[in-house]
């Protein structure tokens, strides 16, 4: 037994904390510097999935049915493997239609119905409350295990002003409307509730983890312990069978694991984590993995502290829900209980925060909201800002829905354990999966559908849970439930058309389901849908294919900007609407507010940012009374979408257009740049030519001047001037006769006379026929061939001109009397190559490239020699490519220069190609 | 909905998912064994939950799979 003092003060210690931490979240947000833009602070959030009903009511359960506590956490973990698809998705819709809760988010898909909004409102209401009721039970509970004698019966009746309980739903109502309903957020986001509630998740954690470690190894010798001795005790080993004796009831199993994947996207506090205060799209890609495995690590303890405490306890009338707090204290451990405590009440109160503040959203916008703007006082030809009256609404909203949770959790709380309570709950959120999911993914669905479905699953979950669950504490006669309604046994409800063998849960939950599923589909399919029906479905249902350019914007009328101007200050304060509208004028391009054009795209601007503050549903009302607008029809929806693509196409074909147009002009400046540097090669090859033709031209007219002009010449000297005249003539024809080869070469009109070729061959004659320029210069020439080489397709008589101009730039260059020329040739599988190596001066690097251009002699060159036409180097190479193969050189300054040759062998069919 | 291979492996996760917490491979489990003294049923769920844990984190979390086409719904 702990004083109520201690326990009341650590219990305010903790809350301060928690606002403490919302505090600074807040104002690290102002900064910009955000503490929750963390995938790991949104997965966190996310175990606000676990409640009281995980803290206190899972134990409960596995004490008394085994493994069926999972089911609630197996289904997260199915949702979450789909959860990168369809939470982005909703993610996405939301972010970009500013949708604020679940409410908001059906009614803004079926057309932006305000009835559809409210009908969504109201079921989660009646929904959820139950849910309020198990948190406010589990706490109270909790406080009284605390405070009264280790195993005291419950506290005898007090009146009204001394529950504890209604004072811990005053309380939650004051700390969640500090949290959430402080000031109004035009953003509609709570950067310090998600911090907080993080924090919760880790305190919760390890609270239970603690007491899990403490009862595994600090009551018993660890796990194998506890199932050893729960094997000695056959009403608890019964637990861990299979089926506990009975046959497996899968239908339950199934129906449970189902209603909780649909409960955790759909539960309001889901949705207001995962969706309305997500951060970045990319969080989700962490926490689809992280949020099931934080669920796994709050579930491992749960089974040995239920069987250990039953184990502990023996037969003393403990209840097993409160026996994290009841085995810590019954063995004096007073600081773990209190820890136990605090976990348990961050259970609760993250619960009901969240939920508080996301069902008074809905509350506000879509049920008081939608009456209030019917009323004239507050029209929307009205002025006056209404943002302190929704802070109001707002306020009251959230006091509401926890005394409401009282009031259930007098009503019917005391005779129901906690799971079943919160299983009411998720029976009756998962009537929007049809509604909701539907909507995300076919087109087809109408507000009608939408509106049947929701109403007829309602009904019947009213009818076949809510109800009974109010008869069976004996608020309502129960006469109903056993012997259905009107004295009619196909009525009663847990047993609906005869319907046996499910237990309550299943029955209720196939009954409300198929309804509503098969109302949905058939009042869908039954008249097509309106228009703003059909323009919202293809803004959802595709809101991944289209950019924020690209949608179409279903709106036509007349607008002014000064009217919607009033309507953005009402509902979101001046400064805030001046703000969005010099944002907005920007975003267009126009220099000031004044400029801004009342276009369709400005009313959908507006209408958007005032569905982030008044749902989506009122937000159209408002704007349509304060615009003139034409009414569109379900063509002119098609319309607006067919110009839409079509301008979405232009512009498409546009680009392409713009993009190949580029292609070609850089293709065309890359041929004029070819064309250019080939001009100047002609250019260059013209100078050249003439200026190889004039030295010898030169010298022959010189010479020939000189003998004509003096007849009396001796002979001798005679002689020696013809030589010279025959050689430079010669010369000269040589140099004609390698233009011309080189031209023909180059226009590809040179004659090939392919053959099988040995190279071998062709380096001996060649040898042999230069053997005579070596020896005349004091040059060895050195040949190392193989016995035999490969044949290759070439040209022998080309092959031949290659290898002698080869050899005699070995001669020019190898010095005399102590020159060596090494001719070596070698084959390989695929070809066959052969080197010419001497030991003259070499050829610097930077000059190596420019040998095979035409006219080029490498500069400097002192062994000039007037036979050199600086041709036969290119004209090798054209001879050596044509037939697919190399000519290469490589060379050291001071150690000689080495030509390289190598031929394919598979060159047959190139070189019969280019006949 | 199931464009890109993320996607896709995902559907299949769940598929599997779907299969194994269900009749009839769940009553694969129906024996009143200890398996390093804990319970058989318990312990084979608990392990399908981890082992579904590690592939989606592998789904997802592969480098990579960040590249994923945008327009996956």
């Amino acid at each position: 037994m702990i004083p109520v003092a201690l326990v009341v003060a650590v219990s305010f210690a903790y809350l301060l904390l928690l606002f403490a931490v919302a505090y600074w979240a807040d104002a690290r947000s102002r900064q910009g510097r955000s503490v929750i833009g963390n995938a790991w602070v949104y997965a966190l959030s996310m175990g606000v999935y676990c409640t009281a009903w995980t803290y206190f009511g899972s134990v409960g359960r596995a004490a008394g049915s085994g493994v069926w506590f999972l089911p609630i956490y197996l289904g997260p973990m199915l949702a979450m493997i789909l959860a990168w698809m369809v939470v982005r998705k909703m993610i996405r819709i939301s972010r970009t239609y500013r949708i604020t809760s679940i409410a908001d988010f059906i009614a803004s898909r079926y057309g932006k119905s305000q009835w559809l909004a409210g009908l969504v409102t109201l079921i989660t209401v009646v929904g959820i409350i139950p849910y309020i009721a198990l948190q406010l039970k589990g706490v109270a509970s909790a406080f009284a295990v605390l405070t009264q004698p280790l195993g005291g019966v419950a506290s005898p009746a007090v009146p009204w002003w001394q529950d504890t309980t209604l004072y811990v739903a005053l309380a939650l109502a004051g700390f969640t409307i500090i949290f959430g309903a402080r000031h109004l957020d035009s953003t509609e986001r709570h950067e310090g509730m998600v911090a907080a509630i993080a924090v919760e998740s880790l305190v919760k954690l390890v609270a239970f983890l603690a007491v899990g470690v403490f009862v595994t190894w600090g009551l018993f010798h660890g796990m194998q312990d506890i199932f050893a001795q729960a094997d000695a005790e056959p009403r608890i080993r019964r637990l861990l069978l299979f089926g506990q004796g009975q046959p497996f009831p899968y239908a339950q199993w199934m129906g449970m694991t189902l209603l909780a994947m649909f409960s955790v996207i759909l539960l309001p506090r889901q949705f207001q984590v995962m969706v309305v205060e997500n951060v970045q799209e990319q969080h989700l890609r962490r926490a689809v993995w992280v949020f099931p495995t934080y669920l796994l690590l709050i579930n491992v303890f749960v089974l040995p502290i239920a069987i250990g405490g039953l184990l502990y306890f023996g037969d003393r009338p403990f209840n097993p829900e409160t026996f994290v707090l009841s085995l810590p204290l019954a063995e004096g451990q007073t600081a773990l209980a209190l820890l136990a405590f605090v976990g348990g009440l961050s259970a609760a109160t993250g619960m009901v925060i969240v939920e508080a503040i996301a069902v008074s959203t809905m509350v506000c916008n879509d049920l008081v909201m939608p009456l209030l703007l019917r009323m004239r006082r507050f029209s929307a030809s009205r002025s006056g800002n209404l943002t302190g009256l929704l802070l109001t609404i707002r306020r009251l909203a959230i006091l509401g829905i926890l005394l409401l949770g009282y009031l259930y959790f007098h009503l019917a709380g005391e005779a129901y354990a906690l799971v079943s309570i919160g299983l009411i709950s998720f029976a009756a959120v998962a009537q929007f999966a049809p509604a909701m999911l539907g909507g995300m993914y076919w087109k087809g669905g109408t507000r009608r559908g939408a509106m049947g479905g929701l109403l007829l699953g309602f009904a019947l979950w009213a009818y076949t849970l809510m109800l009974p669950s109010l008869a069976k504490s004996g608020w309502l006669a129960d006469d109903f439930l056993q012997n259905g309604l009107w004295g009619l046994a196909w009525l009663k409800p847990e047993a609906l058309l005869g319907l046996h063998g499910l237990d309550n849960l299943t029955h209720s939950l196939f009954w409300s389901l198929l309804v509503n599923l098969a109302a949905y589909v058939g009042l869908s399919l039954w008249r097509p849908p309106s228009a703003a029906e059909a323009s919202q479905a293809l803004l959802f249902v595709d809101v991944f294919h289209r950019q924020a350019g690209a949608r179409p914007v279903f709106w036509r009328g007349k607008a002014q900007v000064s009217e919607l101007r009033g309507l953005m200050t009402r509902f979101l304060g001046a400064a805030r609407a001046e703000q969005l509208l010099r944002d907005y004028a920007r975003q267009t391009g126009v220099a000031d507010v004044a400029q801004i054009v009342p276009d369709a795209r400005l009313v959908q601007f507006v209408e958007t940012q005032l569905a982030g503050a008044i749902g989506s549903a009122s937000a159209r009302v408002m704007v349509a009374s304060a615009v003139d607008e034409e009414a569109l029809d379900l063509d002119g929806v098609m319309r607006i979408l067919d110009e839409a693509s079509q301008l979405r196409a232009y512009s498409h074909a546009l680009e392409e257009k713009s993009q190949s147009l580029e292609r070609a002009t850089a293709e065309l400046r890359e041929a004029n740049e070819k064309l250019k540097s080939l001009d100047r090669l002609k250019d260059d090859f013209m100078s050249s030519v003439t200026h190889e033709l004039r030295t010898p031209l030169t010298s022959i007219r010189a010479l020939s001047e000189l003998m004509h002009d003096d007849p009396d010449m001796d002979g001798a000297q005679r002689q020696q001037f013809l030589d010279i005249i025959v050689a430079e003539a010669e010369r000269l024809s040589r140099l004609v006769n390698q233009v011309l080869d080189m031209a023909k070469i180059e226009s590809g009109q040179a004659d090939w006379h392919a053959s099988n070729v040995d190279l071998r061959q062709v380096l001996e004659q060649s040898a042999g026929s230069m053997a005579e320029t070596f020896r005349e210069r004091g040059i060895r020439l050195v040949l190392s061939l193989p016995d035999a080489v490969p044949m290759v397709w070439a040209d022998a008589d080309r092959l031949t001109q290659v290898v002698l101009n080869l050899l005699s730039n070995a001669a020019k260059y190898a010095p005399r009397d102590t020159g060596i020329v090494n001719v070596h040739l070698w084959a390989d599988a695929r070809r066959v190559s052969f080197e010419v190596k001497d030991n003259g001066p070499g050829i610097p690097p930077d000059q190596q490239a420019m040998v095979f251009e035409k006219f080029r002699q490498v500069a400097g060159d002192q062994h000039y020699r007037p036979g050199g036409t600086g041709l036969g180097l290119p004209i090798s190479r054209q001879i050596v490519e044509h037939f697919g193969g190399r000519l290469w050189l490589t060379s050291t300054p001071g150690q000689g220069a080495c030509f390289g040759v190598e031929l394919p062998l598979d060159a047959r069919g190139r070189g019969e190609e280019t006949h | 909905m199931f464009e890109g291979l993320v996607a896709q492996r995902l559907a299949a996760l769940f598929v599997a998912a779907l299969l194994l917490l269900n009749f009839p491979l769940l009553a694969l489990w129906d024996h009143d064994l200890r398996v390093w003294g804990l319970p058989l049923f318990p312990l084979a769920l608990f392990g399908i939950w981890a082992a579904l844990i590690v592939a989606v984190a592998w789904v997802v979390e592969r480098p990579g799979s960040a590249r994923e086409p945008d327009t996956t719904d």
